[in-house]
């Protein structure tokens, strides 16, 4: 977790620092065990693959987890997410090795609007494609 | 068969209450790989303003499913569940969801139309308190591919 982040320091177009969070078999169990999603695209390859899929995939939900985490940890404890939205664009790829795949999130400021809220702009990708589009959050900050 | 655009505007009835547990809030975050104390932590949660541990941003989906996973498996809808991929997926929030919540979930279908093979249908849950105080509203894009 990061420092608290104050709406006063921020400017319009200011750019996120990215961050790379790991997508493993493992990380989708857990999610579909957490979520109640037990889709088998999510852990069984043969069946992935039977519906045409390349392997494997993350959950979507998984992915924008990714992504929320991402605006909370940049901004800190006290801020409060008012809302979120994303387009899912692409799968996340899930190999079954041991790193399994990478979400790439980085971000920007958009808009700065009032009663100290901020638009955030996102971009996910996975193996160089974009996995979110459209992807964005708007942060209450102290 | 495309789905079902009779449906287009329908409201289901709420879900039973849903209460929300420390123990599962801590189970989703690990899910996500988010180890944030506030999704933890009581006194880490109280520290930013909070009266418990709070939900991460996406968890409100496990509540807004649990109501519109009813609702999509009325047969007369004709969605083909095996050909469904998530569009797209909003959150508006009144506040977090906190530990000790009891909420009940209701959805309803905004649209449904086709594009092309594709059927596509916008549903929104609005997740409320049993004492009716709004927490978050959850809009849904699912797309059917053609069979």
């Amino acid at each position: 977790m990061s420092d608290q982040v104050s709406y006063d320091s921020l400017e319009v177009g200011a750019e996120l620092a990215e961050v790379s969070y790991p997508a493993t078999r493992l990380s989708l169990v857990m999610y579909c065990g957490a979520s109640g999603d037990f889709n088998p695209i999510h852990w069984n390859e043969r069946i992935a693959k039977s519906v045409g899929l390349p392997d494997v995939i993350a959950h979507g939900m998984f992915t924008m987890a990714q992504a929320g985490r991402y605006v909370t940890d940049w901004a800190g404890p006290e801020a409060i997410v008012v809302e979120f939205g994303v387009r899912f664009s692409a799968p996340v790829v899930v190999p079954d090795d041991n790193s399994g795949a990478s979400i790439i999130v980085s971000g920007k400021v958009e808009q700065k609007l009032d009663d100290n809220k901020v638009a955030l702009a996102l971009t996910a990708k996975s193996d160089g494609t974009k996995v979110l589009s459209r992807a964005r959050a708007v942060v209450k900050l102290p | 068969m495309a789905i079902n655009p009779e449906f287009a505007g329908k409201t289901f009835p709420p879900t039973e209450p849903y209460q929300v547990s420390r123990e599962k809030l801590r189970e989703f975050a690990d899910a996500i790989g988010d180890t944030n104390p506030v999704y933890r932590s009581p006194a880490a949660a109280q520290e930013a303003g909070y009266p418990d541990v709070i939900a991460p941003p996406t968890f409100p989906i496990v509540i807004s499913v649990a109501s519109s996973s009813k609702a999509l498996a009325d047969p007369g809808l004709n969605l083909n569940y095996a050909m469904v991929v998530h569009g797209e997926q909003r959150f508006e929030y009144s506040r977090p969801i906190v530990a000790g919540d009891v909420v009940t979930a209701q959805s309803t279908i905004t649209s449904i139309r086709d594009v092309g093979s594709l059927s596509m249908m916008t549903t929104t849950t609005e997740i409320r308190t049993v004492d009716g105080e709004h927490v978050c509203t959850a809009h849904s894009t699912l797309v059917e591919r053609g069979s």
